[in-house]
């Protein structure tokens, strides 16, 4: 945020190839982007599954484990990148064992993940008062610093985004199934439970990496936004799947970009066009009906029924 | 213990933030709408940064962002529940379309803070934090007073509408053909609920709300299955949980209030799956 400030000089041009190569003359800009485009293509396709799973509360909870994760890391003096990716593990756990089970109705389900949400962040506050002082990276820690990526941290988004990535492509066909018809699924041999909990620890995953970069509170922007966007458009799985990760893309970069010549952080940008484009899209389906896409019953679940 | 006045102040303050969350919490497990109440209560601390980057008290910020929320989710989600507990005739999305609008709202806090921490005044960080954990000792008798007496007419509103709002979570068609305004029950409890998530804000800040609001009403959902009997045990149960976390962070100094009362809290709702 400070480094944002620091750069009211640049004045944009008309000329937006100039703009842009002025931009990347800067290594933090380079890393920016880079970190945002790897951060937008993971929490673009494990984002479009949890809104298809409707996990979306799951996911804010998850995004919330990295408060107490960087403060704990913080108090015990290990990377703080550890304690992201040990506490969201640890609460995709536990969700999936509060939450998951079948046979819980959607109240208490939203309960038990509330409750750990709430054990998080008391845990959290705890270790700031704890440790005292850290109050300072605050605002870094809710907000993201994506002005100030390191290489290292380029390299291991990199890293977590690739095994992200694989595991989903080996679990989608059957995730998708899971996801769209749990008991025609589980009545076809897939086991739906560990399924369920395998998902939420990829998600607990990209979740870590990305909150490290754009904030504990913006993770959002990212994993809900852009795939919630597709699914208003679209109702075929392959179409609204690229589609997201295309969106995801695009408001990284223009964020990043307005970010750049603007004295306020790229957080805000992000958010902002990110919703003005579901905005747009659910104008777009409102205005032409033909267009309006119920993701709850694409075809996989009536294939499903049909084989069943 | 009772001897310092920010004790007294704290007790006048928390024992009705905490009725009116345990109430009001009993319904919102009830309508599975605590994804909602977690986005009204993080949607807090946007309002309030607004409010002070304008320069206006933080508290008109708090409000007016949590009720006209509020109010929003309620007249857009149709999150209803069939009488088995699964959700039915809702739209698909709109969880969805909660996470959405409340990151926007999250990331307009973001502009906020930076127009904040450029106005002469500055000294953002410590605000922010009051907002978003609370400062429940640091309240003034005034400041108190008011906390209780909006909290408990929140509660008593909650509970003149409880009969109809309760016929209209279970079974809001029949509701409906019986003519139960449910669309309004719906928009009056979501914007009640931003009134309770305003006032909890203070005592026990932005990101600790959903603890009070959901544990003890979870508990008293598991325990007692006949409607009145649940709101009373809610109730009480986040009335114990903030005594029991006042006293505890009084007696451990290190421990922050808020993470006392959320811990008790939550201790209760496990007793209560144990037991029942």
């Amino acid at each position: 945020m400070t480094m944002a400030a620091e750069l009211t000089s640049p004045k944009p041009s008309w000329n937006v190839a100039r703009d842009v190569s002025e931009l990347l003359e800067y290594h933090f800009m380079v890393n920016a982007l880079l970190a945002g485009s790897i951060v937008a293509v993971m929490a673009g396709l494990v984002g479009w599954l949890m809104v298809l799973r409707r996990a979306t509360f799951a996911g804010h909870t998850l995004s919330m484990m990295a408060f107490p994760g960087a403060s704990g890391a913080a108090l015990i003096g290990i990377p703080a990148a550890w304690g992201y990716f040990l506490s969201c593990g640890a609460g995709a756990l536990a969700i999936g064992r509060l939450a998951g089970s079948r046979r819980r109705s959607w109240s208490e389900q939203s309960a038990g993940t509330a409750m750990v949400q709430a054990v998080a962040l008391a845990a959290g506050f705890l270790f700031v008062s704890l440790y005292g002082g850290v109050l300072a990276d605050l605002e870094s820690l809710l907000f993201g610093n994506l002005l100030g990526v390191s290489d290292g941290q380029v390299l291991v988004l990199l890293a977590v985004a690739a095994a992200v990535v694989g595991v989903l492509g080996v679990l989608a066909r059957p995730l998708l199934f899971a996801s769209v018809d749990a008991d025609v699924a589980r009545a076809r041999g897939v086991p739906v439970g560990a399924l369920s909990i395998a998902f939420l620890l990829l998600l607990g995953l990209a979740v870590a990496a990305t909150s490290q970069i754009t904030g504990v509170l913006l993770v959002f922007a990212l994993l809900v936004t852009p795939a919630a966007t597709a699914q208003t458009l679209t109702a075929r799985p392959v179409v609204s799947l690229a589609l997201t990760v295309v969106l995801g893309l695009l408001v990284v970069w223009l964020g990043l970009g307005i970010a750049y010549f603007s004295v306020y952080p790229a957080g805000f940008f992000i958010t902002a066009i990110s919703f003005a484009l579901y905005l747009g899209a659910r104008v777009l389906v409102l205005v032409l009906p033909g267009r309006r896409a119920d993701p709850l019953v694409p075809p996989p679940a009536q294939q499903g029924g049909v084989i069943a | 213990m009772l001897g310092p006045e920010f004790i007294r102040n704290a007790l006048l303050a928390g024992t009705f933030i905490a009725l009116a969350c345990g109430v009001s919490g009993w319904f919102v497990v009830l309508r599975g709408q605590m994804f909602a109440g977690d986005a009204l209560s993080h949607v807090a601390f946007p309002g309030a940064l607004a409010a002070a980057s304008a320069g206006i008290d933080e508290r008109v910020g708090l409000f007016a962002a949590t009720v006209a929320v509020g109010a929003g989710i309620g007249a857009l989600g149709r999150g209803v529940i069939t009488g088995g507990g699964r959700m039915l005739g809702a739209s698909p999305s709109e969880d969805t379309a909660i996470g959405t609008t409340f990151t926007v709202i999250l990331g307009l806090g973001v502009f906020f803070l930076t127009r904040l921490s450029m106005s002469p005044s500055g000294g953002s960080g410590i605000q922010g934090a009051h907002t978003l954990f609370g400062s429940i000792f640091g309240l003034a008798a005034g400041e108190a007073r008011l906390a209780a007496v909006i909290a408990l007419a929140a509660t008593l509103l909650t509970a003149a509408i409880g009969r109809p709002l309760l016929f209209a979570s279970v079974a809001p068609d029949v509701a409906a053909a019986r003519g139960v305004p449910t669309r309004l029950l719906a928009v009056g409890f979501a914007a009640l609920l931003g009134v309770v998530a305003a006032e909890a804000t203070q005592a026990v800040g932005a990101l600790l709300l959903l603890g009070l609001l959901a544990a003890p009403a979870a508990a008293a959902h598991r325990i007692a299955k006949a409607p009145y009997a649940g709101v009373a045990l809610a109730g009480l149960f986040a009335v114990l949980a903030m005594w029991g976390g006042l006293a505890l962070a009084y007696v451990i100094p290190s421990l922050p209030p808020s993470t006392a009362i959320v811990v008790i809290a939550v201790g209760i709702y496990c007793a209560s799956s144990v037991l029942a």
